[in-house]
Formats: structure tokens, sequence, C-alpha cells
């Protein structure tokens, strides 16, 4: 069973219609030295079977722990909704909407998921959306060197250590010159950034909060950048954009970030969204999809991808960016979270997020030889320095039922004794009290 | 329809937000606070679900309409893979769970999820070794082209530049091109592959590898790709392998087999992981012996007491080109797909699939100019070059596709024949749902003689006619402003 349909009898006058005598005769084309040298798969089971299987392997995965596991990705709630509409088959079975007649109903989803984004950056215009928020920096990066023609890039070591990477990653081929500049009492530091810009510097990136959860106002930075002709680049946690500071409060030219905190299952690792959104003048220079209002010719709205003459599908090698998808079904998740929680909810989750952790720091502060770092103001994260080893006390908090944060030493050097510590709206009272509780005793053994 | 923006209501709520249970009460700094809260909806549960059910009503689907889209494998996707993604044990953990005790002990139902995919892929397709971590196809592409690099550096030269026929996918090109490289194209000779002789004048030290799909876009499987192959191999170049053809050949030939050392798979396309609009994908890419040691970090790796762990240790790997470990959930439904059907399933898969193109292709050709008609594997392209002799185009046909309940093929696409349509019925699709798209084309094709107008006119039965594509990209609207 492999959800064909075809019948034997079918199968017959089908091959009688195309004057064959055999499905075999169909793969004349394949030589016969090139069949497979082995296909050493095993037969297939029933749904029932499958299902039992893959349920017995998710079991083995802790899911029970209570999270306080954050590092750029968060344990937020999902309400119903959000699953039940993107169950929709209508929506999940559809393709890309190309054909603009048979496909308004995700166009103008996508739309509106464009105007939400802007609503949470302030900026003018956005994409469809990408693969994730790292795949997003690195796209921003290189629109800002198109943008300026030059190719030198300032990055602040508060950037996500996994976004980075990937921008390492992505650009080792190309003639790119990355500067990485140190935080300084957990913000980006003034001196080196402005150190080093110059008439080379396409950009500056910086992330807001940053990755250890302090907040910051970033405006000098963008003054400074602009009157060297750099772009600012904003990497932002949208749930944070509920009470923070905007990029476009402090003239940032982009805005991207990783979508997962609205409305995504953490999956590890996947599906997520990558946002992006920019000011007016630089839209032609975004990469991705993006939809655009127009009419018909009985002047009725409606909507379409527009601007694709940039994209690989007609530009090819001279395309701005060689990505074909977007993530349209998690860009979905995230307009119906965004309308389901709305204008004021959004902003009390928010608030919610920042008094669960200010609480939770209140509390930890009070363990013996626990120092919470305090020189600048955070979000729903902070970093905590520990009397002991992170690494080790994080396992050990495991066999007491807790995810209870990121050990630093994993990604700085020299931080092996700071833990990342994220407080989301589902962290009762009780259980930031616990946790404490069992950090204390865990530190004492 | 109105926009979920313009249904807003002062003070309408549709989220309980949960009561603040802490007693501290900070202030947030004020200097940090946005000046405006965001302008998001206010509106009501039961506003947003109706919202968005009336959308999606809007759209053709699978579930409920046939898709004959060449090159995207629109097959049916089945309903317990997504039961499966659901399951709280996979979808709640936390990808940095593995940083937190002994290397993934806390994931060992993932990761073994990710290693048997890895498995199952490289027997599929007579590779060494697999990475789950690209995100869509275009993002394997990169990937591999950045395997490519990699290997050419480490062997001590990166070379100059990348083949690429005529005949393929946008994103070829466009990836060799984002990775560093030039493209050079080579066209299709009159059997619809990759002129050879052409091809042969790139032969040099400069060349780094050649991307082809195989079969082509065209539909073709090209008798000759072997020698291609060798060909390549010879000057020291690499050999990629565009997986998004693969469901024709399923059990039929293993691109390793056929000498290609790198490869990307499209999960959403032959292993029935729904396109969900437009994304998530799924791009996971393979390659033989030599370059397992370039693949992205980390890996998946069985450690000798049969647990599974991340692995990073490869010092010349090309590094990290996703957050984690690809997109899981996909990955999880494309392997629920092949453990279901097993062996015969997934050659059953290949073989129905080129039968129903065949069953099309040899039903239309009376009717319409096929320029490479021979029998072909999962597709095959007609162009509407006669139609358009009495001014109806491949586009208009598309459109008139679509008043009679059918999703177009993928039109003017590949670009080397002229008003294209591409046709893959996919093997999920039954004989009387192709008849029925055989006679609508076959009407289309009178009427293109006979009531031209009637083309020109389509679609006439969905909310909107043809859109103006010129005016939205000249008087660009992309959001929602209050007013």
């Amino acid at each position: 069973m492999s959800f064909v349909p075809h019948s034997p009898l079918e199968v017959k006058s089908m091959l009688d219609t195309i004057g064959v005598s055999s499905i075999d005769e169909l793969f004349s084309d394949i030589p016969e030295d090139l069949k497979p040298k082995s296909f050493n798969i095993p037969e297939g089971k029933s749904e029932f079977e499958v299902i039992e299987y893959l349920k017995g392997l998710s079991f083995k995965n802790a899911t029970s722990l209570i999270n306080f596991l954050g590092a750029g990705f968060y344990d937020h709630y999902i309400p119903a909704a959000v699953d039940e509409i993107s169950s929709r088959s209508e929506f999940y079975t559809a393709y890309t909407p190309y054909q603009p007649e048979c496909s308004q109903g995700w166009l103008q989803s996508i739309y509106e998921y464009q105007t939400a984004v802007c609503q949470l950056t302030g900026m003018d215009v956005s994409n469809a959306s990408l693969y994730d928020g790292g795949t997003a920096l690195y796209e921003a990066c290189m629109m800002a060197i198109r943008i300026t023609g030059r190719n030198k890039i300032v990055m602040d070591s508060g950037v996500n250590m996994t976004y980075r990477a990937i921008l390492y990653t992505y650009t080792s081929n190309l003639n790119i010159e990355f500067i990485e500049t140190s935080v300084v009492h957990g913000q980006s530091s003034r001196r080196e950034i402005y150190k080093h810009l110059d008439d080379k510097t396409a950009a500056v990136i910086v992330q807001n909060p940053n990755f250890f959860g302090a907040i910051d106002d970033h405006s000098d930075i963008v003054k400074e950048a602009h009157a060297r002709g750099a772009l600012l680049i904003q990497s932002v946690y949208p749930l944070a954009l509920g009470i923070l500071k905007t990029p476009s409060e402090m003239d940032c030219d982009i805005a991207t970030g990783e979508g997962q905190s609205l409305g995504l299952p953490l999956s590890f690792g996947g599906p997520y969204l990558g946002f992006m959104a920019t000011k007016r003048e630089y839209l032609r220079k975004m990469p991705g999809r993006i939809v655009g209002k127009t009419v018909d010719k009985k002047n009725r709205a409606g909507y379409v991808l527009t601007l694709q003459t940039r994209e690989q599908h007609i530009r090819r090698e001279r395309a701005t960016s060689n990505i074909c998808s977007n993530e349209a079904l998690c860009a979905l998740r995230a307009v119906v979270y965004l309308s389901l929680i709305g204008k004021v909810g959004f902003k009390e989750l928010a608030e919610l997020n920042y008094q669960k952790s200010e609480f939770a720091k209140s509390v930890i502060d009070k363990i013996p030889g626990v120092e919470v770092k305090r020189s600048s103001p955070t979000f729903n994260e902070f970093t905590v320095l520990l009397p002991k080893n992170a690494d080790e006390v994080v396992s050990k908090m495991v066999a007491k039922g807790y995810a209870s944060g990121f050990p630093l030493g994993r990604f700085y050097k020299g931080m092996d004794d700071y833990l990342l510590i994220a407080v989301t709206e589902k962290r009762s009272k009780e259980e930031i009290v616990k946790l404490a509780e069992s950090l204390e005793a865990v530190l004492c053994d | 329809m109105r926009l979920i923006f313009q249904k807003s209501i002062e003070g309408r709520r549709g989220f309980k937000i949960p009561k603040k249970d802490s007693p501290l009460d900070t202030p947030f700094p004020k200097e940090y606070r946005r000046e405006e809260d965001a302008e998001l909806p206010q509106v009501s549960e039961l506003d947003v679900v109706r919202h968005y059910s009336n959308l999606s009503r809007m759209n053709f689907s699978v579930d409920t309409n046939f898709y004959p889209l060449g090159s995207c494998t629109m097959k049916y996707n089945p309903k317990f893979t997504e039961k499966i993604a659901r399951l709280p044990g996979f979808a709640e953990l936390h990808p940095l769970i593995p940083q937190l005790l002994g290397g993934g002990l806390l994931a060992q139902g993932s990761l073994e999820v990710i290693y048997r995919t890895e498995e199952l892929l490289s027997e599929i397709t007579g590779m060494s070794a697999f990475t789950t971590q690209p995100m869509a196809g275009a993002h394997g592409e990169l990937t591999g082209v950045m395997i490519t690099a990699a290997y050419h550096k480490f062997c001590g030269n990166r070379r100059k530049y990348i083949v690429i026929p005529d005949s393929s996918h946008g994103t070829n090109p466009a990836s060799a091109a984002i990775a560093g490289y030039e493209v050079v194209v080579v066209p299709t000779d009159e059997q619809g592959c990759m002129d050879i002789d052409k091809f042969k004048e790139y032969l040099n030290e400069d060349l780094a590898g050649v991307m082809l799909t195989c079969p082509n876009t065209l539909g073709l499987f090209n008798p000759k790709i072997k020698e291609i192959t060798d060909l390549a191999h010879k000057v020291g170049a690499l050999m990629y392998y565009d997986g998004a053809n693969l469901n024709a050949i399923i059990g039929k030939a293993r691109p390793g087999d056929l000498g290609f050392d790198i490869l990307h798979l499209n999960l959403h396309k032959s292993f029935s992981t729904p396109h969900g609009g437009g994304g998530p994908g799924s791009g996971p890419v393979g390659v033989r012996e030599e370059l397992v040691k370039f693949l992205p970090i980390p890996r998946v790796a069985k450690r000798k007491d049969g647990s599974f762990a991340l692995d990073y240790e490869h010092s010349d790997s090309i590094g990290y080109i996703a957050p984690f470990y690809g997109n899981f959930s996909v990955l999880l439904k494309a392997y629920a797909y092949m453990v279901y059907l097993g062996k015969s399933g997934l050659i059953d898969v290949s073989e129905k699939a080129v039968l129903n193109a065949n069953y099309i292709r040899v039903k239309l050709k009376d009717y319409f100019n096929i320029p490479y008609d021979r029998v072909c594997m999962h597709e095959f392209v007609l162009s509407a070059q006669e139609q358009a002799e009495c001014g109806v185009r491949a586009i208009d046909i598309a459109k008139y596709l679509i008043d009679n309940g059918i999703h177009p093929p993928t039109v003017y696409f590949p670009l080397i024949v002229k008003e294209a349509m591409m046709i893959e019925p996919t093997e999920t699709e039954s004989m009387e749902t192709l008849d029925n798209f055989i006679d609508v084309m076959i009407e289309a094709a009178r009427l293109s003689k006979e009531d031209p107008q009637r083309l020109h006119r389509a679609p006439e039965n969905m909310p909107v006619g043809r859109l103006d594509e010129t005016k939205a990209a000249r008087d660009l609207n992309l959001r929602w402003q209050k007013a």
C-alpha cells in the first residue's frame, strides 16, 4: 500500500493505452547496468504499527522537564486555535501561491502576516518569511552588502552564537570581512563598534535582547553607523516587542528575527520562521517572496506574489538569493497567534514574561554564592554566576526534573560558571520558587 | 474579504492571558519601552477562526483539487504522519536539550529518528551519509555547492565554475552563484538531454562541478548519464544531483550508482510531507564516502552501546547551515511515510507515477505539440505553440483549468520549450481524475480554435479574475495601514 489507487485492471488498460506491455518497459531508458546495486529497505508496516513505533520513540525524549531553557528558542503557550487553523488541509496541502486566482486565501494570509511583522517591528515592509532567524540575519547581511557596495560587517558578540556560526558558514567562500565586538556589562561595546566603523563597513549587526537576555537601546550606534554610511541590522525577539522599543524607533535599517515564539512548537529545532522587515527605500533589495495587493479587470481587490524578478525562478544566477521556499505555514501560525493574542494581550503577555523573570531573579539572587548579573536590564532571560561549573549543575538539575537553563560555557570562553535562565508565561510562581530551592540543594551537594 | 486588521473592534479580546502570580511589581524601564503599542487586531477567538477558515476555502489544495504540477510532486499527504508530528514527545522538545546532559541522552527518540532517516535515504539514493540540516531544496543545493567548494579547497584548488544545463531549475544557478561560483550553461540536444559535445568543451581543470536533474525537467531519463558523470570525474569535477525528480526512479535507479557524488532530496516532494502553501520544506543532502567529512555539524552518531549522540568532531566540516538538525517535524513525517511504505511501497510509487504521466502524454499528443515525444518518466512537457497561433497561450489554458477545479501545471518552464506546460500527475491520482483532466485539456484545445475569448476570460468562477501583476509591482502595496 502506498496511497496509489490503481486496480490491476486499470493498470492493464492504461498500459494498453500507452502501447506498452509492462510497467518495466516504461523504464527502458535506464540501462540494465545502472539498476540499483542494492535496495535494502525493510517491508512496510500498517498505520497503527508506525504510530506505535514512533510513539515509543517519542517517549525516549525528555519533554516532561520543567523548562527554563531558552537561548533564542522559547517555551511559550500556543493557543489551541493556532493548531486548529494550521491543520486545515486547504492551507497545509496547498502549493506556493504562484496561481493567485486559486490561492487568494494563502496570499491574503501572507499579506496579513507581513502587516503583523511591520506592526511588531515598526518597519515599513516585510517579506513573506525565510527559513529561520539565522538565515534571515544572513540574508539581511547580504542585502546590506548589496545596498552599500561594501564588504565589512561589524557584529556584536551578543548576537546568538548559532546565528553567527550560520553566517560564517554561508559566507565562507565570499570576500566578506567580519569583526566581532565584545559585550560590556551585558550590552554592546560602543567603543569597539565605533573603532571598527569605517568607510568599508556595510553594516553593524546587533541583537535585542542579546544572547544574555540584556535589552539595549541601539539608537546611538545607529546614528554613528549612518554617519559612516553603514546600515544597522537588528535581530529581535518578537515577543519582547510587546513592550520593548522597536527597531524602527531606533531607526534601524533592517530588522530580522526568529518567529518561533509566535505560536510555533519547539519541535527540536524546526521548522521555524525567519522574519525580515526593512525601510521602504530598501524593499527592492529585500530577498524572498513578497505579497502585494492589486486588482483584477473588474477592479476587485486581490493579492499576488510580487517583485518576482528578484527571485531565482526568473533571474537564475543573478537572483538576490537562491531561496525558493518561504515558511508559509509557520508564518500563518504566527499571524493567527498574533490575531488571537491581540493588541492588548500582546503587551500584557510581554509584561508577564518580564515580571515573572524579575521575580525569578529576586528568588535566585537569595541563594548563597549565586549572583544574578544586573548590570543591564533584561526582558525574560538573564545570566547567573554560579559558585560551581554550570554544566555540572545543569546535569544535576535534570535529575530533579528541570531544564534549568543554558550553560554559557558551551558558547563563550571563560564563562563555564555562568548559566542563562529563561522564564516564560508558562512558569508558575511555585515552579520558580522550587527551581531556586533545587538549585540551592544542588549547589550544597 | 476584509483583512483581520479591518475586523478589529476597540476593546475586543480573543485570548485570556494568565494572571500574574508573583508578588513583585518591577516596572519595565521607561527608556526601553516602545512608544506605541503594536497595532494588532482586536478580535474574538471566533472572529479569528472564522476569518482564517473562510480564507482557507479560497485556496486550491491537494485535499480538494488535482495538482498536475511539474517538478513539484503534489502527491497526497497522508494524515497519520501529521498525527505523529504532533506527539508531545516530539513537538515539545527543545533543540538545546542535548546540551544539558551527556550529549543527547535526553533526546534519544529524536536523534534516533534523524539517524534512521539518514540511513534510509542513504540506501534509497546509494550514498554513504546524509545531513538533515538543509531546510529546503534550495538550501540543500547551497549546502551541496559549499561541500563541492570545501572538497576542491581541500584538494588544493577551489576551481572556477559550475556547469548547468539550460533545462535546470532556477535554484541551481542561483545556489552556485551564491556560493561564489561562475555559472556555465550547456544547451539541450534534440533528444532533450544535455548536449554532450557542448559539455565536453568545458571539461578542464577549472570545472568544479556539474548540477543535473535526473530525470531532467523534461521528464526524460538520460541513458548516457553515466558517460557524463565519468567525463566529469576524469577532470576531477564533482557531480551534483538535484533530487527534485527522484519520485520517478525510487527503487529503479540510485543517483549514487549513476555516478553522482552529492545530492539533495525534497522531502516535501518525494516523501510526501505537505507543501504548506510554500513551506516549510526539507532538503537533506547526501554524499559519497570521500565527502562525508565535509558535511555540516553536528552529525548524529550511533555509540557502541546502541545509543545516539551529537557528533561535532569533524574538523573539515563546512560548519553549521541551520540552527540545529533541520526541519525536524518535516523529517519525522517523511520518515514515518518511508516506514509505512517500505520497499515495495516505494517501488510502487515510482511505477505508478511514471504510468500516470505516460497515460496523460499519450492521450494528449493528438491535441498538443509534445516537443520530446518519447516514453517519459514522472512528468512531461507539452507546448501550447499551436494554440498560440490562434492567440491562446499556455497561461490562458492554465487559467481555464482553474475554472474547472484543476490547479494548472507549471507553465513557461523549462525555459527551452515555448509555451511550456509541465505536467506531473503523481502516483496517488486515479484514472478517473486523469481522464477528467485530459477531457478538460482537449476542451481547451477545441476552444482555442473555436472560442479563444472564453480562454482569455478565464478564470471566471473564482473569487477574483486575472490580477494586474504590473500594477502590483508598480504601485507597491505590501501591508495594511490604519487610515
